[in-house]
């Protein structure tokens, strides 16, 4: 695996520990922990200050039944739904979400492809696929948006993102992504704003060859 | 929890239910479920435990932060009422190759952390109930990753990350 330079901030991981972070971020920190030993490490750190939270809050008091009635099922034969596994270039979190199959490509025109995987009033999250040396299509993000390269690499202003990188981009940030050149470029995105399909047009050409 | 785990000891298990429960239950209650619901998940969580003990790894994790681990998940699932997106699991050492140094230190850390966060003011101390029960956004998580506990828990997590680096040279 290539070497992780940008990492998902602190917070983040805080709030995915603690079930805080909406369903589009924590599938973008859970794919991202299934590729980088940092952030799985720093995961379970948060994890281990929420056991002690656990530890430490007030018992209540459980009902005579609850635990015969546990300690009964024990021996019941378990039905455990295997986990997704990873396939290619996308990681068993993505793949639980594409629900085992592969993506549904959508065109955006000029070899670039979505693959949305859920969109709501509370955000989305997709899949892009970008030709070496194109620009993302335009986004127009609203809120945060968390973008990790699954395959390939893309540059803008803020640096160079490869396997397993990802960007944090506010609604500040005034960024155009452009794919490396090798194999093309595929992203996991999500934003806390639904998407705007209008606006979907992709940005047309500017960067191709704008250096 | 390791007697759950390679014994499938039940009476180790009554005693984890005994400690954890009362204390599952209060976290369910905390996000505003009345008692019966917070006790049906107080089952699930703890049925969970018992079913995947086999991956309970105490080099990486406190039996607490598993069980904490567990119960978010279950928590998040009902609320979405889908599948929380999960990392991929690690594959876990053999249990003979159990490093009993990361399993002390490990302890030793978290326990430092225990010590730490009892330092912390009662205001401080709330707020960090709140950020790990699920009631503060990200945003406002912001302001707790600031808080003293940042050395311990890096010391945790650079722990961890070494782990990693070995395992996967073993691997």
């Amino acid at each position: 695996m290539s070497d992780i330079k940008h990492h998902i901030p602190e917070n983040l991981i805080a709030a995915y520990a603690s079930g805080a972070l909406g369903h589009h971020f924590a599938l973008v920190v859970a794919t991202h922990v299934s590729m980088c030993t940092q952030c799985r490490a720093a995961l379970a750190a948060h994890e281990t200050i929420g056991g002690l939270v656990l530890e430490d809050l007030d018992a209540q008091p459980v009902s005579m039944g609850v635990k015969s009635n546990l300690m009964a099922q024990l021996d019941a034969p378990i039905e455990v739904e295997p986990a997704p596994k990873r396939m290619g270039a996308y990681p068993g979190p993505v793949m639980g979400a594409l629900g085992g199959d592969v993506p549904k490509w959508r065109s955006l025109g000029f070899g670039s492809k979505q693959s949305i995987l859920h969109n709501d009033a509370t955000g989305s999250v997709r899949l892009l696929f970008i030709p070496p040396g194109q620009a993302m299509p335009d986004h127009g993000h609203n809120g945060l948006e968390l973008t990790l390269v699954l395959q390939g690499s893309f540059h803008d202003e803020d640096g160079a993102f490869g396997v397993g990188d990802v960007e944090v981009a506010d609604e500040d940030v005034e960024h155009t992504p452009i794919a490396g050149n090798g194999p093309p470029c595929i992203c996991l995105a999500a934003t806390d704003a639904p998407l705007r399909f209008s606006g979907l047009v992709p940005r047309i050409l500017q960067p191709l060859f704008r250096i | 929890m390791i007697a759950v785990r390679d014994q499938r000891d039940k009476t180790a298990f009554a005693q984890l239910f005994d400690f954890y429960a009362p204390r599952l239950k209060a976290m369910a209650v905390r996000t505003g479920m009345r008692s019966d619901e917070a006790e049906d998940i107080v089952q699930e969580v703890l049925l969970t435990a018992w079913r995947k003990a086999a991956q309970f790894d105490p080099e990486r994790a406190q039996v607490s932060s598993w069980i904490y681990q567990i119960a978010r998940n279950r928590q998040v699932d009902l609320v979405r009422k889908e599948r929380r997106p999960v990392p991929e699991e690690l594959k876990l050492p053999d249990a003979d190759d159990e490093d009993a140094n990361q399993v002390l230190g490990l302890e030793q850390e978290t326990s430092q952390l225990k010590a730490a966060l009892s330092t912390l003011s009662e205001d401080q101390r709330i707020v960090v109930e709140k950020a790990y029960l699920g009631e503060l956004s990200h945003s406002e998580i912001r302001d707790v990753t600031g808080l003293p506990l940042g050395t311990i828990k890096s010391r945790i997590r650079l722990g961890l990350e070494r782990l990693r680096h070995e395992l996967k040279e073993l691997r």
